[in-house]
């Protein structure tokens, strides 16, 4: 069987064909010789596991120290948009999670609910996606399930994974440790991933040359927790996914109880990602990212954790943007060029375009 | 009302007798209706609003207007030389 | 971006707003009506660059709020049946109707789609010619000519399943039924630089003259609003200063031209006629509003679904109205920031975010929050 890593995903073809069919049907989820011949000839290779015995659960051997477990499930539509598919995603949004609490991922589990009618193709172009990104960022896939429901109740595919992993000895990393005086870092160009996933979005769709920036960011954490002597002067994190750089600073600022300040004129914004914002009529700050993060970092020590993330491509761009202050608990204000203020909101769903 | 924003012609041709055009926001690329602007041309800039370009964009009119601002800002540093004889008004 | 970052320059703004405070002799009170102008003063601080030299007065100028409730309601029956797909532009998917929103439509299993062009929604009918496609043509002057280029596109391609929602609004009556009320402190207009795109200048020329009140039609970035307010305050100064009578100005002359767009015009005049609208919050403005015309009556959604009879009630404890008309301020509102949220608005200035409600909430002051 062919090796994890060694297909080209857009050249995928399936080694054995399965039953003729070229689409999902019902029987895929039943449990049976389908659902088997699922696994064994389309996932298992895609994740680099052949050769594994196919249990119910992966037991894994960890060193001792705390275990960071979480889950996440992805519904993007469409499934495949400039840069990458759903499955890039699903890797490293989840491996994203655990980085984000100083976690090293080791595992992570995938879950598929797929829709009767999904062209295998599709599916096996995903699940390698998946492997080759779990690969890439030294995670494995160990354990997984698939579900088929019936046609029209999942929008293709709807995948989840859960991943864990163990973080090391002193750190300590979480929205409620951010602090007055804290540097506020962005590791890079912010608003990529929802444009690219805009452009082909029916109805709003348009031209650009703007892809997913979707990474896994765990080994951008390992560098700047090795740049400090202490774990403990890095506050918090978060990828600003959902709701953008605005949801995740407001998420932190609530929940440590600081105020923020942002400086508009230094959050670094892609002249695609500013045009497409500018005639749908968004903000870039509310704007999806799938390869960023954003840090609270003690001030004393913020040169040198920027040095470290500049030192590696995924935060090649990575600059400070604000600080956390002690006035207006809660709030994000942002500071415009113009020397004047507004508060900075979270949507209350999501962001509309407007013609207004 | 009228979120609208200036973007270049980049090509142009008809759809089921429609004229449509590529505009280019910098970065992004949209299709707009150019129903409006006949003599449009390409390398032209114009006023994007709801897919449908509304004007033609006077570049001399805008680099006049910014050579305004820029005069303005002249203007403000002869005049903060000449302290006490402006008279401004704070609230 | 070319032609729109050299217009929020700093160092330029500040030099506009030493200008105008160098001139204004007094607090001056203005208004804009555009809700594109009020999300750009309110986003960008100019009211608070300002303070004290200019107030503004927000005016009715979006035209997702003041689509009259009865409209909102109309759409909402259509969107609901079962062989229709509704399209419309995203920020009409929140204004609350008298029970419900857009949103609890697609929720309950109705096909309402965002589009950014009303020529999408052509795109939709054609591709799905079993069922109905309808799309709500709201705005005003400025959106009017798309909308109206969807019906002629429409009819060139021979649909017979697509049609217009018309709930278009007209900026000029707006402007007289404000300056005629008796409790009007407006002083001097900015005007909408993109309606006037469309219909050149020559509606305001008779306003300047019967009100004496000088208007400046004014682009959207900073230093479009700042030039546009220094034009104003010099015009509102000489006024007061020497008698002069007031004038209309163009400060937007790289997109505004005297005469318009005399094709986009022409297409108006066929597609639309004027109506009496009621306006959301105002009430009745005669002629002030654009429907489709009877030759395009095949087009026309309220007939085809025969909604024209819906009425309706607005709740008593909105005071969008007041606030639209520049009589009460959002935060002077008893229900602003209680009953009345972004998350259960009352009425659509709280919904949109050019309503000034909205606006306010959403960009409000630090000052202001300390008290909330």
């Amino acid at each position: 069987m062919p090796e994890a890593g060694q297909v080209d995903p857009s050249n995928w073809v399936c080694p054995l064909p399965l039953r003729e069919t070229k689409r999902i049907v019902m029987g895929h989820g039943g449990g049976g010789i389908l659902s088997e011949e699922l696994i064994e000839n389309l996932f298992l290779p895609a994740f680099g596991s052949a050769g594994g015995v196919s249990r119910d659960s992966a037991v894994l051997t960890v060193l001792g120290g705390r275990i960071a477990l979480t889950t996440d499930s992805y519904v993007v539509n469409p499934l495949f948009f400039p840069g990458g598919n759903i499955g890039d995603l699903a890797v490293n949004g989840t491996i994203n999670d655990l980085a984000c609490s100083g976690a090293q991922p080791l595992a992570l589990t995938a879950g598929f609910i797929i829709e009767e009618g999904l062209e295998l193709d599709v599916l096996g172009n995903i699940a390698q996606t998946m492997g080759k990104a779990a690969s890439d960022a030294g995670v494995a896939i160990v354990t997984g399930d698939t579900k088929v429901v019936g046609k029209g109740s999942a929008d293709g595919l709807f995948i989840n994974t859960a991943g864990f992993g163990v973080v090391p000895e002193g750190v300590r990393i979480g929205p409620e440790r951010a602090r007055p005086g804290d540097h506020i870092i962005v590791s890079g160009n912010i608003g990529e991933h929802g444009v690219a996933i805009m452009s082909v979005r029916e109805g709003i769709d348009f031209g650009t040359t703007m892809t997913t920036d979707s990474a896994p960011l765990h080994r951008l954490v390992a560098a700047m927790l090795a740049a400090v002597d202490d774990p403990n002067v890095i506050h918090a994190l978060r990828d600003p996914t959902r709701g953008g750089l605005v949801a995740a600073t407001v998420e932190i600022a609530r929940t440590s109880g600081v105020g923020v300040e942002l400086d508009e004129a230094k959050v670094p914004i892609p002249e695609s990602v500013a045009s497409a914002c500018g005639f749908l009529g968004l903000d870039p700050l509310q704007v999806a990212n799938e390869g960023k993060l954003v840090a609270f970092v003690d001030p004393a020590h913020s040169e040198a954790v920027l040095a470290a993330m500049q030192a590696r491509p995924e935060g090649a761009g990575a600059v400070i943007i604000g600080r956390a202050v002690e006035e207006h608990p809660g709030m994000v204000v942002a500071r415009t060029p113009f020397g004047t203020t507004r508060v900075v909101e979270r949507e209350l769903g999501e962001q509309l375009p407007r013609i207004c | 009302m009228c979120l609208g924003i200036p973007g270049k012609v980049i090509d142009i041709w008809e759809e089921s007798g429609t004229r449509m055009s590529t505009v280019d926001f910098g970065g992004t690329t949209k299709t707009v209706c150019l129903a409006y602007l006949p003599d449009m041309e390409i390398g032209e800039y114009t006023i994007v609003h709801a897919g449908f370009a509304l004007t033609r964009l006077d570049e001399v009119s805008a680099n006049e207007t910014l050579q305004m601002f820029a005069d303005l800002g002249f203007l403000d540093e002869e005049l903060a030389g000449t302290e006490g004889q402006s008279s401004r008004e704070t609230a | 971006m070319k032609y729109l970052d050299e217009f929020r320059d700093p160092v330029a703004a500040k030099s506009l707003v030493e200008a105008i405070r160098r001139s204004a002799s007094q607090p001056w009170t203005i208004m804009e009506v555009c809700g594109g102008q009020t999300h750009s003063i309110i986003r960008n601080g100019i009211d608070q660059l300002l303070d004290g030299a200019v107030e503004f007065i927000h005016g009715p100028g979006c035209p997702v709020c003041v689509t009259p409730l009865e409209m909102i309601d109309r759409a909402l029956e259509i969107a609901s049946r079962d062989d229709v797909i509704f399209c419309s532009f995203g920020d009409m998917l929140r204004v609350p109707g008298s029970k419900q929103d857009l949103f609890s439509v697609r929720a309950r299993g109705g096909d309402v789609r965002i589009v950014y062009s009303p020529l999408d929604a052509t795109r939709v009918a054609a591709e799905n010619p079993d069922k109905q496609v309808v799309f709500f043509g709201v705005g005003f002057e400025t959106t009017a000519p798309a909308n109206a280029m969807s019906v002629l596109h429409a009819k060139r391609l021979g649909l017979t399943n697509f049609s217009l929602l018309v709930s278009h609004v007209l900026v000029p009556p707006a402007m007289t039924a404000i300056l005629s009320a008796p409790t009007n402190r407006v002083q001097g207009f900015l005007a909408a630089g993109h309606v006037c795109t469309v219909m050149g200048t020559g509606e305001y020329g008779p306003l300047v003259e019967k009100f004496n009140i000088p208007i400046v039609v004014t682009g959207f970035e900073p230093l479009d609003l700042l030039e546009g307010v220094r034009q104003l305050v010099e015009l509102m100064e000489a006024c007061q200063r020497d008698g002069s009578s007031a004038e209309l100005r163009n400060a937007y002359p790289r997109a505004v031209t005297d005469i318009g767009n005399t094709v986009a015009q022409q297409a108006l005049a066929d597609v639309f006629v004027v109506t009496d609208r009621q306006w959301r919050g105002i009430g009745m403005i005669p002629q002030s509003g654009w429907t489709l015309s009877p030759r395009y009556a095949e087009f026309d959604a309220e007939l085809k679904f025969g909604v024209g009879h819906l009425e309706v009630q607005e709740s008593a404890e909105c005071h969008a109205g007041e606030v639209l008309q520049g009589l009460l301020k959002p935060n002077e509102c008893p229900a602003f920031g209680s009953t009345c949220t972004p998350r259960n608005p009352l009425g659509a200035t709280m919904v949109s975010s050019e309503g000034a409600c909205a606006a306010y909430y959403q960009f409000r002051r630090l000052e202001s929050s300390a008290n909330a």
